[in-house]
């Protein structure tokens, strides 16, 4: 059942407008007060919404008044509500962690433009996620990459400049791409409403103009979302960026351009059997299995922190778009539970390494021999993270694995889940290598006391990380969201 | 034998292609950061004359409310592209803005000679 509810508007046009009231006080704290304000808001609006989806099924909301195929509609099913509540989840534990990880790492003069920028990210992130509208999405999608560019550039490392030049020309490149096939869409439909082209493609969908926007909005989307081998933009962008950015935007941007490819393969071409008639199954595994494997391994060569998280944030989209591509339920539910299961294992690493930046200034791996010992608290969150990352038992990355695994055995492909298997193995040495040098090594010379830790960096990093522990424990709830929401993709109710 | 109104009738599409790859192989093959945003934009003008050539009919007129008028242009690609030509003013804006950091911070806008002197950072550093 349909219900129209304004709360949707809100999700997008609170931070929207947040924004520039931050840019208007130009002060620092009184920035950082409104980013709490909304971030907090935002995240109880998307639980109201969330339950309201799983009761009384999809919400919208319509701009000005206008019917659906010609104004532009909000709508919000399983599947937005659960990447909406992620995004909010990361966003309000990541500001008040920002607070003081911000003030150590960007300039004093630019923190009240930092936080408008996350805000106007957070927006960004959320419109794409509730947005029927296909070139609506573009617009969205621009206001998040945008902010990101800028947040990237605030880096203390000059390199950060160069990472978010790339990153823009990339993304501006994905982002045409997927005008491109916009247009072609609209060329051959004359609609841009997302429900309205399920209904219209069917009848088009065997003219190559169709073919040729499904390859378009693909790469594009590939692109933003830094599907191996177009993930060049990411490891520099997630290495020099200031941390909570990072923990940010490797916990959301990355879901949210997955989000977008469900919609389009499975939403948009939904009533047409694309993956019969295109080869796409094939390519995208093919891939993600190359992610999977060779980011894993450019993992285990680095000796940059961050970096090695950024590798290993390609490798685990390969298994996120490995459920995609199976496009059974199954596979679904498993891409969509990684998504959530990433969300918070990764958000836990980078806010742990951001901490360890913070208090030390360090990030490679020979910087920290015994840190272990010295930010026992905050090591141990990182190493429930790497056992994330791994997918050992009882941790949230268990569940997404598992359910991957059942996915390819019932798909009836037993090669990809012994390759799955195998590429957690890689996984296992990156994460040994950080425990090896946390734990077991002793640092030589001894390296001076750093900065105390504050509680508001240490708390929002162990939220999350019990987080995935709890979600790896008490898997039902988010499993079976997960899946009701692959069987709304696939077509079934 | 190529059929001449092809050819002629899709004279906007073939500027089209033209426009799109010649900027996206600019956005590749140029090592100037700047040169590469020009690359860019032509890219992304390509877009725009693609999205206002396909709303346009033959002997179609303004889409004005008149008994007079029966066939008219679509006007809704026209605004979709004004909204894609602000975002990518914004981009282009964004991009020189951080040409001009990068300019400072290295002294050159050549990428070759940024990632020599990056390569060397991390020597130091490894």
């Amino acid at each position: 059942m349909l219900t129209s509810d304004p709360w949707l508007l809100l999700l997008v046009v609170v931070p929207l407008m947040a924004a520039p009231v931050c840019v208007i006080l130009r002060h620092a704290t009184a920035a950082w007060v409104i980013a709490m304000a909304v971030s907090w808001a935002i995240f109880g609006i998307a639980l109201k919404l969330l339950f309201q989806v799983l009761d009384q099924g999809e919400v919208f909301y319509r701009i000005g008044g206008w019917d659906a195929p010609w104004g532009i509609e909000y709508r919000l099913d399983t599947l937005g509500a659960f990447v909406v509540i992620i995004i909010a989840t990361i966003g309000a534990v990541v500001v008040p962690y920002a607070k003081k990880s911000v003030e150590s790492e960007v300039s004093k003069e630019r923190i009240y433009l930092f936080y408008a920028m996350l805000l106007l990210c957070l927006s960004g992130l959320l419109g794409i996620t509730v947005t029927g509208d296909a070139f609506n999405l573009f617009v969205f999608l621009e206001i998040s990459s945008l902010s990101s560019y800028v947040l990237i550039s605030l880096g203390q490392d000059r390199r950060a400049l160069t990472a978010a030049y790339r990153y823009l020309i990339m993304g501006t490149i994905g982002a045409t791409f997927y005008i491109i096939g916009v247009g072609l869409m609209y060329q051959m439909t004359g609609s841009l409403n997302i429900a309205d082209l399920t209904t219209i493609m069917p009848a088009v969908a065997d003219t190559r103009t169709v073919l040729a926007a499904l390859a378009f909005l693909t790469v594009g989307i590939s692109l933003k979302l830094a599907l191996f081998p177009l993930h060049m933009w990411l490891p520099n962008a997630y290495t020099f960026a200031p941390s909570a950015v990072t923990a940010f935007l490797a916990a959301t941007a990355t879901k949210v351009s997955l989000y977008v490819l469900l919609r389009i393969f499975f939403t948009v071409f939904g009533e047409v059997d694309i993956f019969a008639t295109f080869p796409i199954q094939p390519v995208l595994i093919g891939m993600a299995l190359a992610g999977m494997f060779l980011a894993s391994l450019s993992a285990i060569w680095q000796e940059n922190l961050k970096r090695m998280m950024a590798y290993s944030s390609v490798a685990q989209i390969g298994y996120m778009v490995l459920g995609v591509a199976l496009a059974t339920e199954a596979g679904l539910a498993g891409g969509i539970i990684h998504l959530f299961n990433h969300a918070l294992v990764k958000g836990t690493a980078f806010l742990a390494i951001g901490a360890i930046v913070y208090s030390s200034g360090a990030v490679t791996l020979k910087e920290l021999h015994g840190i272990g010992h010295r930010m026992p608290w905050l090591m141990a969150a990182f190493i429930v993270a790497g056992l994330g990352l791994i997918g050992v038992p009882l941790t949230a990355g268990f569940v997404s694995k598992w359910q991957l695994v059942t996915a390819t055995l019932e798909a009836d492909m037993w090669p990809l889940a012994a390759l799955i298997l195998l590429s957690s193995l890689l996984a296992v040495v990156y994460v040994w290598r950080i425990f090896e040098v946390a734990y077991l090594r002793h640092p030589h010379p001894v390296p001076p006391p750093g900065k105390k830790l504050p509680l508001s960096m240490l708390i929002p990093t162990w939220i999350l990380a019990l987080a995935s522990i709890y979600f790896g424990t008490h898997a039902t709830f988010t499993l079976d969201i997960a899946h009701t929401a692959a069987r709304q993709l696939m077509g079934g109710m | 034998m190529v059929d001449f109104h092809d050819l002629l009738g899709l004279v906007n599409y073939w500027v089209v292609i033209v426009l799109m790859m010649a900027g996206f192989y600019v956005v590749i093959a140029q090592g100037n950061l700047i040169k590469k945003i020009v690359g860019l934009n032509i890219f992304q003008v390509s877009v725009f004359v693609f999205y206002i050539s396909m709303a346009k009919i033959e002997g179609g007129s303004a889409p004005i409310l008149n008994d007079a008028i029966e066939v008219y242009s679509n006007p809704l690609p026209h605004v979709l592209i004004l909204t894609a030509i602000v975002v990518g003013v914004a981009t282009t804006a964004l991009a020189l803005a951080l040409v001009v950091r990068i300019n400072a911070a290295y002294g050159t806008i050549e990428e070759d000679e940024i990632q020599a002197i990056e390569h060397e950072e991390e020597d130091v550093s490894c």
